[in-house]
């Protein structure tokens, strides 16, 4: 771990349904497994599928405080309703990583922040899994931000799913690999900002 | 990293069932409520291949019952509830506190009043620190702010529950419930506890025992209930727990207990980061309420702000701890959002100004 | 001389607070006949409920818990569960378990909770100075019914022992008086019935024993009886309502 403080700390949001809150688990997973404090903060409620649905994780490398973030270092936004609600408070220098698969990119009004968009719908019909859409996020966000190691999300993947989904990791793999080459393929956009 | 293989991510409630696990306890009688329900799912689940019992029982009522029952066998046994099945309860702790059993309540709040919702809320102050049901009477109860203290005092209030043969609640909310935060599942020291000639065991080679909270002979009641004082008094001496940060050079402390500490833990941060020179004063036990060390520093400091998660309960608390000439101001935000650091270093400024240190 | 007539063991030497009358103490006694025969004394937990049933632990010699008005039943389930190997009894009023404690009565049954149950019904509240119990009967007169019981007001009187019987988790389930010697001997039965099932982890059991309050009703101790046979049993009719032969895991 470096000895300067290290703090980052992200919102993820979307549909039910959409897997942000697995995202979420992934991500502080596989930070706590790299030693750092981390928090992760659900939504939960009355609503299971189709309500609105997001997490917050912070990482840091020393003990958290709030685990409530309101202007977050970043945003991972499934769907437009999120976007819309957590887009305006993404910090100046910021990253916004949404789905361009569900949301327009006109609707980002933001000049002050990084803004990377991933079509993980369309990617994830095309490499004939719809229903890892939200892994394909994953492994782009990470090999953009490079907040955790891959492989630290690989191992974490048998830790955070429930047994009985163990016999799709490896779909699940596949998938956040298919992010992250995505993102490998789009590189020359983060330097044109 | 080294350690990092011993930890796992965990949701607040699991850690307070894996607490009790650990500290020996069999028997969870509860009924679902949010936002505690991974509470008794957990339990459900691990209880039975250890030879446990759990029961979901008909209502609060019925489950704090049943915990009365097997409590008084001497065994190690808990429920956990929200808010409104929390006062459905209030009637059975009043009979454990009067016929002086030991068990572990655990209140994940919500909100109220009535059914209120169930966002995050520390309303449920009062009822937890003044006894809670009909008599005079307490409950200890310690207030955890992270997922690792959600198991370690989960853990000790099944001890301290023993020590005294009173009633322990733990008191989280939603937020500590749902949040997930690495935990190390190390248990703590043992403690040494009298041994259990109180409990219902069967009147073999000994007189029967009795217990119950039923005295009708003169002067009984009288006595039992100044006997129930000295206990508590006894806590007071002895179970004080809190936290500081950032004391020591401090203008102006701020006070708030749970997931309210988080907060201003990241608020003391950031004034600190402008300079402003802050700190935090954390009761774990909300009852006995950590009076005197917050009187010891309010020696030196004169300003606290309380913070909490209701319109000011606590904050009488804080009021009869400090010094006459301390000023004590109060930012509250009753249920709904939760605040921001950034919101309550807004409040803490304008008072700070006062200080006389800005 | 032999001794043929004694103080059950497990009953204590202590006069009765009870009035003139009252069929408690008969029933204490068919109880502590039932631990002695069974020779379980030592292993034996009472679970006293609120109402005239409340001081059991002056009269039993065994370990006694007192449980919150209507909850004795949640109660002695929660002793069961944390040690199986007890004996647990609760005698509870009709006010605790008809009325106040209902829901926890039928759920402990429902359950299979292996405990047993003594159900006191005098349809009146005795303790607290003859009020209208759920099972005071049409027309009856309580301080609470002045006029007598009316189903407009106040609906019918409840039959529990008919009830718990259609719920799949009681294993045997039971209405006796002991307003006579002949009713007697068939309570004392039924009652050692109750305490046989639980030994045998057969299940809950139930006995629901019909009986005075002389004091509440305003009767004299034989004019109590007698009401007892011809007001009472006709609307709650004696006999074995259930009995499982065997445990449902069996």
């Amino acid at each position: 771990m470096p000895s300067n403080h290290f703090y980052y700390d992200l919102i993820i949001a979307g549909f039910g349904g959409q897997g942000v809150l697995a995202i979420g688990n992934l991500i502080a997973y596989a930070a706590m497994k790299e030693g750092r404090h981390v928090t992760y903060l659900p939504t939960y409620g009355v609503e299971m599928r189709g309500g609105t649905a997001n997490c917050t994780v912070v990482i840091s490398s020393k003990e958290i405080g709030s685990p409530i973030i309101y202007r977050p270092h970043a945003l991972i936004s499934m769907n437009l309703p999120s976007l819309l609600k957590y887009g305006p408070r993404v910090l100046p220098k910021g990253l916004i990583f949404l789905n361009s698969s569900l949301i327009d990119l006109r609707e980002v009004n933001r000049q002050d922040v990084e803004v990377f968009p991933v079509p993980v719908n369309d990617l994830a019909i095309e490499n004939g899994n719809p229903r890892f859409a939200n892994m394909i996020a994953l492994g782009a966000f990470i090999e953009k931000t490079k907040l955790v190691e891959l492989f630290t999300i690989y191992e974490s993947l048998e830790k955070v799913f429930d047994e009985r989904h163990h016999r799709h990791i490896p779909e699940n793999i596949r998938a956040i690999q298919i992010g992250v080459e995505y993102t490998k393929r789009f590189t020359p956009f983060r330097e044109e900002k | 990293m080294d350690q990092s293989c011993e930890k796992v991510l965990v949701r607040g409630n699991e850690a307070i069932a894996m607490g009790a696990i650990d500290a020996g306890c069999r028997l969870f009688f509860g009924y679902p409520i949010t936002p505690q329900n991974e509470i008794p799912e957990y339990l459900s689940k691990h209880l039975p291949p250890l030879g446990g019992e759990f029961i979901q029982a008909e209502s609060e009522i019925a489950s704090i019952n049943l915990l009365l029952g097997a409590s008084a066998t001497g065994s190690r046994a808990m429920t956990s509830s929200s808010s409104p099945g929390i006062s459905l309860m209030q009637e059975g702790i009043s009979y454990m506190a009067g016929s002086e059993l030991p068990a572990v309540i655990i209140n994940i709040s919500r909100s109220g009043p009535g059914l209120g919702g169930i966002s995050a809320s520390q309303g449920d102050y009062f009822q937890a620190t003044r006894g809670g049901g009909h008599g005079d009477y307490r409950v200890l109860v310690l207030a955890p702010s992270t997922v690792q203290e959600m198991y370690e005092l989960t853990y000790l209030a099944f001890d301290l529950a023993e020590k005294y043969r009173n009633p322990v609640m733990i008191l989280g909310d939603a937020l500590l419930g749902q949040m997930k935060e690495p935990l190390i599942r190390k248990k703590p020291p043992p403690m040494d506890l009298p041994p259990k000639d109180w409990a219902l065991t069967g009147a073999k080679g000994r007189k029967p025992n009795r217990i119950k909270s039923l005295y009708l002979q003169e002067g009984e009641l009288t006595e039992h209930n100044w006997k129930l004082y000295k206990k508590y008094e006894r806590m007071k001496q002895e179970e004080i727990r809190f936290e500081v940060i950032e004391t020591e050079d401090a203008h102006l402390i701020i006070v708030a207990f749970g997931s309210m500490a988080r907060v201003a833990r990241s608020v003391v941060e950031m004034a600190r980061r402008e300079g402003v020179k802050v700190g935090l004063f954390r009761p774990i036990t909300l009852f006995p309420y950590p009076e005197k060390p917050l009187r010891e520093i309010s020696r030196r400091v004169k300003h606290f702000l309380t913070v909490e998660l209701n319109t000011g309960q606590m904050l009488e608390d804080v009021r009869l701890s400090v010094e006459r000439d301390a000023e004590v101001y109060f930012y509250g935000k009753p249920p709904g959002a939760l605040p921001t650091p950034e919101e309550i270093l807004e409040q803490l400024k304008k008072y700070y100004g006062r200080s006389g240190s800005a | 001389m032999e001794i043929v007539f004694k103080r059950p063991e497990c009953l204590i030497d202590v006069p009765f607070h009870f009035c003139p009358g009252c069929h408690h103490g008969i029933v204490h006694r068919l109880v502590g006949e039932a631990i002695d025969y069974f020779k379980i004394r030592e292993r034996t937990i009472g679970v006293a409920s609120v109402g005239c049933s409340v001081f059991m632990y002056d009269y039993f010699n065994i370990d006694v818990l007192e449980a919150p008005h209507g909850r004795a039943s949640a109660v002695a389930s929660g002793v069961k569960r944390a040690r199986k190997d007890l004996i647990v009894f609760t005698i509870q009023g009709d006010g605790d378990l008809g009325a106040i404690g209902i829901a926890e009565g039928i759920h402990t049954a429902n359950r299979g909770e292996n405990i047993t149950l003594i159900f006191a019904n005098n349809g009146i509240y005795g303790m607290t100075g003859g009020q209208m119990a759920p099972t005071t009967l049409l027309g009856q007169k309580t301080t609470t019914s002045p006029y007598g019981r009316n189903f407009t007001y106040d609906g019918y009187p409840i039959r529990m022992a008919e009830m718990i019987a259609t719920l799949e988790g009681s294993a045997f389930v039971a209405r006796v008086a002991v307003n006579n010697p002949s009713n007697l001997m068939k309570a004392k039965q039924a009652i050692r019935k109750a305490f046989q099932m639980q030994i045998e982890g057969i299940g809950f059991s139930m006995v629901e024993v019909l009986m005075s309050c002389p004091t509440n009703w305003g009767l004299s101790s034989l004019e109590a009886n007698r009401r007892v046979e011809e007001e009472m049993i006709p609307y709650f009719p004696l006999g074995i309502f259930k009995e499982r032969k065997m445990a449902d895991y069996l």
